[in-house]
């Protein structure tokens, strides 16, 4: 299949399930979204899904690989990248060293044609360059461009770690919590790039939020976790009328 | 459109290459301005800058601290001084103890860094102790009494020459400077500062953490055997004690007080670490008595400066430096450009 397959994936630790048999399916092409209250166990799935952390069980397939015999530092070249609950940008670098940071896996020059400078060297150092200016333009960053991460407003900082996660080229994106933080007019703009993004560029999107206007905005599936479990899996609109759902996570915001 | 953006960059990159010809160029005629005395301390300064480069690349842009590359000085030294002995030219013997120290320091730190940060420090310690053990203890190196370096020639010219030394230093740090920029320059300097700034990031990019933790401790162990075979030249004469900790401890001294944010934070800290001394001994002898002959007087002031720049001037005379002329350009350019390259 194309697309992300998890099966049976669990993870536990010192006695607590944070992930207990979750099974979904995001087919290429879709927008898929997780909820569920805090402490479910979705950044752990993300973490399991790129292997910074490892499952007890289950399995993970991405275009029919199995991700779980990856190092973390290979899941990029898997066309997977992510972003992160809590930013982790590199707060010195401006805008566009952190998105030309996310190229790494694009350039194909050896440490020694670098140490040396060779014309190859400098020919993929422009090219990545100039493809990380492209990225920096269509998320609207350019007066951003040349500012350092720490001088940014929280806002923007959470664009540019889409941006620098675009830069890997990924045919697969994780977001964790991409409108966590963000105003209104913010959390618009960042559904705007969701699904552009998933139209435009082609890229399978699977994210986890709070927000469930943008959630029911933009997804195509969700599914709700509680304590580790699956609750339900389906359309926006079925999950969030999910009794299950209600009780456990939506009780207040609904009624 | 590519050159339009990357305008800025290479403008600036225009002027400091412009800065650098000038100043190799300075330093050059030096021998014709000033006597043999303060050359040779300009050797030191930037022999020890060569050291500065490697560790600017691995304390600044890695983020792993090292406390026993006195062990990499020893071996470059010792390695070379016994090449030439044995009747290889000087031009062969450096790029095989450069190329050595190189495989060392990465056979070294791959394992170590499974582990991370203390253990990767402890590691070099306790190889730094391993090899000044050796070297106290072999027939060939002299033992504890140490062997003199012998005589070497370049082109004809003997290398006990101030002058001649000087020029080779010259020759070698300028090489080891346009590796270093490059290198920071290029995505293995981006690929540095993300692992340094955030590993879990740096691996979603698909960076391997172990992988270029290692390219950086091998190029520091390089770096540092390059300045250890012309430092043999320097002193002549090598024993056990003049390759300890303390020496390790140095190397973190003038990255610290230069600034590890750029590369030139490598020559600031190395002119400080040579010069204070001399300074210091200069003011001795015009106290009348008791204060220069003050037991750990040397020790103390670098301890006191090095505390006074943490606290004080964390990016150090570099960042100082930086800071002066940003406000001279009424303070555009704000921030270290790390990711950008030296």
């Amino acid at each position: 299949m194309q697309g992300l397959e998890v099966r049976h994936l669990s993870m536990s630790f010192g006695g607590i399930h944070a992930v207990r048999d979750v099974s979904f399916e995001v087919p290429a092409g879709s927008i898929f979204s997780i909820i569920g209250p805090n402490g479910a166990g979705k950044t752990t799935i993300f973490n399991l899904l790129t292997r910074v952390a490892t499952p007890s069980g289950g399995e993970v397939l991405f275009d029919g690989t199995n991700l779980l015999g990856l190092r973390q530092n290979q899941i990029a070249r898997r066309g997977i990248a992510r972003t992160f609950q809590n930013l982790e940008l590199f707060q010195d670098a401006t805008v566009v060293e952190n998105v030309l940071a996310g190229r790494h896996i694009n350039f194909s020059t050896s440490i020694w044609q670098e140490a040396l400078g060779v014309a190859e060297t400098r020919r993929q150092e422009d090219a990545n360059r100039a493809e990380a200016d492209r990225i920096v333009d269509y998320l609207g960053l350019r007066r951003f461009r040349d500012t350092p991460i720490a001088y940014l407003p929280y806002g923007i900082c959470k664009i540019v770690e889409l941006g620098r996660a675009l830069a890997v080229k990924p045919r697969l994106l994780l977001l964790d919590e991409p409108a966590a933080g963000l105003n209104a007019t913010e959390t618009q703009r960042m559904a705007h790039w969701i699904r552009d993004i998933n139209t435009s560029l082609n890229v399978t999107v699977v994210l986890i939020e709070h927000d469930m206007r943008l959630v029911e905005e933009v997804s195509h599936r969700v599914l709700a976790m509680e304590s580790g479990r699956v609750l339900t899996v389906g359309e926006p609109q079925e999950v969030q009328r999910h009794p299950e759902v209600i009780a456990a996570y939506l009780g207040g915001v609904i009624a | 459109m590519v050159a339009q953006n990357t305008a800025p960059a290479s403008r600036r990159s225009g002027q400091m290459l412009l800065l650098a010809v000038v100043a190799v160029l300075a330093a050059a005629g030096l021998p014709f301005l000033i006597n043999s005395f303060f050359v040779g301390v300009v050797t030191s300064v930037l022999i020890w800058t060569i050291i500065g480069l490697g560790m600017v690349v691995l304390l600044g842009y890695s983020g792993q601290v090292s406390i026993g590359h006195s062990a990499f000085l020893a071996i470059g030294a010792y390695g070379h001084a016994l090449l030439i002995g044995a009747g290889v030219p000087f031009f062969l013997s450096v790029p095989i103890v450069v190329a050595a120290c190189l495989a060392v320091g990465a056979l070294i730190a791959l394992p170590s860094l499974r582990f991370s940060g203390v253990y990767l420090a402890m590691a070099t310690l306790a190889f730094a102790f391993i090899v000044e053990a050796v070297i106290g203890d072999l027939d060939i190196t002299g033992g504890r009494g140490g062997m003199p370096v012998p005589r070497e020639k370049l082109f004809g010219y003997s290398l006990t020459q101030t002058n001649v030394l000087f020029y080779a230093t010259l020759v070698l740090l300028v090489g080891t400077f346009l590796i270093a920029r490059n290198l920071v320059r290029s995505r293995t300097g981006r690929a540095w500062a993300s692992l340094r700034d955030s590993e879990v990031a740096a691996a979603s990019m698909g960076v391997g953490i172990a992988r270029y933790k290692t390219y950086a401790f091998a190029f520091s162990a390089a770096t540092t055997a390059l300045a250890g075979t012309l430092l043999a030249h320097k002193v002549g004469y090598l024993s056990p004690d003049g390759f300890t900790i303390q020496q390790s401890i140095e190397m973190l001294i003038l990255v610290v007080i230069g600034g590890m944010g750029s590369l030139a934070g490598a020559f600031y800290g190395a002119a400080f670490l040579i010069i204070l001394p001399i300074l210091l001994s200069i003011v001795k002898d015009k106290v009348p008595s008791g204060m220069g002959e003050l037991p750990g007087l040397e020790a103390g002031i670098f301890g006191a400066a090095l505390i006074i720049f943490i606290l004080f001037q964390p990016k150090g005379i570099d960042g100082a430096i930086r800071a002066v002329l940003a406000r001279l350009k009424n303070g555009t350019g704000a921030g270290r450009d790390d990711h950008a390259g030296a």
